[in-house]
């Protein structure tokens, strides 16, 4: 990868390497006491190995200019591993958190393997080191080939890859060591955000001046969400994450907010991490590799249109709906009702975009497991939306809040949009990235296609029976008007559906299991000899040696 | 021609991004930024109480251990929490909390009001180990935390930062801090009456753990959870009735 720089570009990555190590090495002087220490010398030791990783190749000869003939993946393919690599870590950590809740004992009388410390590390592991490193990868293929345009330079999307898995790396053993803010989906300490921040603004930067060396007048539609995703993530992790630090010796901090207040900019923040991080970004993966897979255009621009500003537009308001019959002002619970409501429209304007693209494909979907994943991806999109605006209507979510009904809506997004959206990307972007003809096998993809949808089924049915289990026992009144159960017998109640959870959860996990070690298999299997025809930015001087 | 334009806005970068900026703000704004100028929007409580030293200790710790992914504290406005938990929350109650907790799954009960409910030696008992008081409890057990020793001597610097976010703590209280929370569990030690000056005479001042030679982070977790809910009195005079929960409660 070093030698894929220029000599001035590996010059610039050592003096980062060698500041980042320098930023440890204060954070694990200054906090001798505390937690940070630990990270002080883990961020030492990053910074350390990045740095002898570049000065390795510093002296190598410069890359040829014939490389600005081509797009640059290298990052790409980096950025498909760590993901799947975070996959199989976080979604493990899924199976064990679920199992706890129903084996609480496996904790071996430690504090670390304790569920309020594992959960956030199944979450974060999922949501920002599979989702979020599939997001950084695809962005960048889609980025460069709907422009017609190679990456700007060879530094910064190495620097986005490798520090935003640092920013990932915190973010997980600092659960287990009990670093966290205690703010869901944003855990994550003072420092780890602030360095998010400069990774952020990095891949912004950089994904704008993509954008701006594009060969095509348009900015296709897929880059939109893509942008929408980089920039609105931006500002709810800045906001949401303001905070004063104990003192630069301790990793605890407290946020600026409090109250009502913090609870309205958390759930501002969580929910849109759901809509920009989880929705956006995923759709630009959708309204990319479904197409290319499948063969078809886009089925409606127009829709793509409503779709893309009603989402960018009504999700900001949705977040309230959290909050319902809480402390939170009425008009507010109100708002966030009514818009949630009102997002059932753009959100179904994709998934029908999608699913109607296929017409005339169908055959293809029977025939082919990469698209079929795409496809009920599609599909889980398009009812975990519906059943999204359902429970933010208050009476429901007088029900649903606060029961595992939640936690199922969760996971029939998660596992059964994003991740098996991500899934079908994958299998169709690591073929044409390693130059392989095909996946190593076709066999290996249906039986993931087929663990993944039934690990899927079995989560959500779980999640759903014991949710509305326990929201109706909770309300549940004798005849004499006493309330009829104790908060233990619903908890009872509970213990069939954490197994049959932790079960889907399982299925899930091997799943992927299986579909990285494919993939593991056709990155080692020999390449083919066929170039993909046209898979070269548009360039003045390729335009003359071809022309 | 609404088309028209967009094909135009599709061609340039800077445009679309400051449209995804301007339709993106608009809710956040008018959600948000009220609630810091509508005087409604928190309750007046003038006999709100902060938490001591030991009390805002034991509030990292359910921090620390994650405690807000399984307990909410956030009573509902519905009457079956009310009947269950105790009056429904008010915004006053968190007005102090950096970050609130009020939590979004309840895979163990609501902790808004525990304060009181239970006996320290409950809690010691429960914490330790839940299965022995609560034998169908999948809560884990945190025995560890009666064997770790308190950090105190940082809490000034504590107190400091959330003064530094708005919590009104006083230049004796910061100064005081680290001593205030060893005193609150130890009454015997000769400058325990200090902590209630300092916060108020309801402020509890026992041995929380059992075990009075030593402060340990199960003294400051029950001291929290003792605490929880009864900060204030407002809730208790809040007059406007629970909704019953809507759909069929036969």
């Amino acid at each position: 990868m070093v030698k894929s720089l220029t000599e001035a570009e590996r010059q610039i990555a050592l003096a980062i390497s060698v500041a980042v190590a320098f930023c440890g090495l204060v954070l694990a002087a200054a906090g001798t006491q505390d937690t940070i220490e630990v990270h002080g010398w883990l961020i030492l030791i990053f910074g350390a190995i990045c740095a002898v990783v570049v000065i390795r190749d510093l002296w190598e000869p410069e890359p040829p200019k014939s490389r600005l003939e081509s797009y640059y993946d290298d990052p790409i393919k980096a950025g498909i591993i760590a993901s799947m690599a975070w996959a199989v870590v976080a979604m493990f950590v899924g199976v064990w958190v679920a199992a706890l809740l129903a084996f609480p004992d496996l904790t071996f009388d430690s504090a670390w393997a304790s569920f309020g410390r594992l959960r956030p590390v199944h979450t974060s592991g999922v949501i920002f080191g599979f989702g979020g490193n599939a997001l950084i990868a695809t962005s960048f293929h889609v980025v460069q080939r709907t422009s017609r345009a190679r990456l700007p330079d060879q530094l910064s999307p190495w620097f986005v890859l490798v520090g935003y898995n640092l920013f990932c790396i915190l973010a997980a053993s600092g659960y287990l060591l009990g670093v966290t803010q205690s703010k869901e989906y944003a855990e994550a300490e003072w420092y780890a955000d602030i360095w998010l921040v400069i990774v952020w603004v990095t891949y912004f930067v950089l994904y704008i001046r993509t954008l701006a060396r594009r060969k095509e007048p348009h900015i296709y539609v897929a880059n939109w969400y893509f942008m929408a995703f980089i920039l609105v993530v931006a500002i709810l992790h800045i906001i949401n994450n303001l905070a004063v630090p104990v003192s630069l010796g301790h990793a605890k901090s407290y946020t600026i907010w409090s109250g009502v207040q913090d609870a309205m900019v958390q759930w501002w923040y969580g929910h849109n991490a759901v809509a920009f991080f989880l929705t956006a970004g995923f759709l630009g993966m959708l309204y990319y590799y479904l197409p290319i897979r499948a063969q078809r255009p886009i089925f409606s621009y127009r829709l793509s249109i409503l779709s893309f500003w009603g989402i960018t537009f009504f999700y900001m308001w949705a977040g309230s709906h959290h909050l319902h019959y809480t402390a939170l002002p009425h008009w507010v619970q109100t708002l966030g009702m009514t818009f949630s409501v009102m997002l059932l429209v753009p959100s179904w304007a994709s998934a029908g975009n999608a699913l109607l693209t296929l017409n005339g494909a169908w055959h293809c979907v029977r025939d082919d497991a990469t698209l079929r994943f795409m496809m009920v991806a599609a599909v889980f999109y398009g009812i975990s939306t519906f059943e999204g605006s359902f429970l933010a209507i208050r009476p429901v979510n007088s029900l649903s809040h606060y029961t595992d009904w939640t936690v199922g809506h969760v996971h029939a997004g998660a596992l059964g949009w994003v991740a098996l959206i991500t899934f079908g990307s994958f299998y169709t972007l690591v073929p044409s990235l390693w130059k392989r003809e095909k996946m190593y096998s076709s066999a290996l993809v249906e039986w993931h296609f087929w663990l993944a949808l039934a690990g899927t089924l079995v989560y959500i049915f779980a999640m759903w029976n014991s949710g509305i289990i326990q929201g109706l026992m909770w309300r549940t009144y004798t005849e004499e008007g006493t309330l009829a159960y104790s908060f233990l017998d619903s908890l009872r109640a509970m213990y069939p559906y954490y197994i049959a959870r932790t079960f889907g959860g399982l299925l899930f996990l091997i799943g992927a299991v299986i579909g990285s070690y494919n993939m593991w298999r056709t990155i080692r299997a020999s390449p083919s000899s066929a170039a993909i025809e046209g898979d070269v930015p548009l360039n003045v001087t390729t335009a003359v040696v071809r022309g | 021609m609404a088309e028209l334009f967009h094909r135009k806005l599709e061609r340039s970068t800077i445009g679309f991004v400051l449209a995804i900026v301007a339709a993106a703000s608009v809710g956040g704004l008018v959600e948000i930024a009220p609630l810091f100028t509508i005087d409604e929007t928190v309750e007046k409580a003038p006999d709100m109480r902060l938490y001591t030293p030991l009390e805002l200790a034991g509030r990292n710790i359910y921090v620390r251990e994650g405690c807000y992914a399984c307990h909410s504290q956030m009573i509902r406005t519905l009457q079956d929490e009310v009947e269950r938990y105790g009056p429904y929350s008010l915004a006053v109650e968190s007005k102090y909390d950096h970050p609130m907790l009020w939590g979004s799954k309840r895979t163990g009960p609501d902790l808004a009001r525990i304060g009181g409910k239970y006996s320290d030696f409950w809690h010691v008992a429960h914490l330790t180990n839940p299965r022995e008081v609560v034998p169908d409890s999948n809560m884990p057990a945190y025995s560890w935390l009666a064997r770790t020793a308190l950090r105190v001597d940082d809490l000034p610097l504590h107190l400091k930062a959330l003064r530094a976010a708005g919590v009104p703590y006083t230049d004796a209280m910061i100064e005081n801090a680290s001593i205030d929370a060893y005193d609150q569990a130890t009454p015997e030690s000769s400058t325990s009456s200090g902590v209630a000056d300092r916060y108020g005479k309801e402020t509890q001042v026992r041995v929380f753990d059992d075990v009075a030679t030593e402060v340990t982070e199960m003294d400051a977790l029950v001291a929290y959870l003792q605490v929880l809910g009864r900060l204030t009195d407002a809730p208790y005079k809040n007059t406007a009735a629970p909704q019953k929960p809507p759909g069929p409660v036969k």
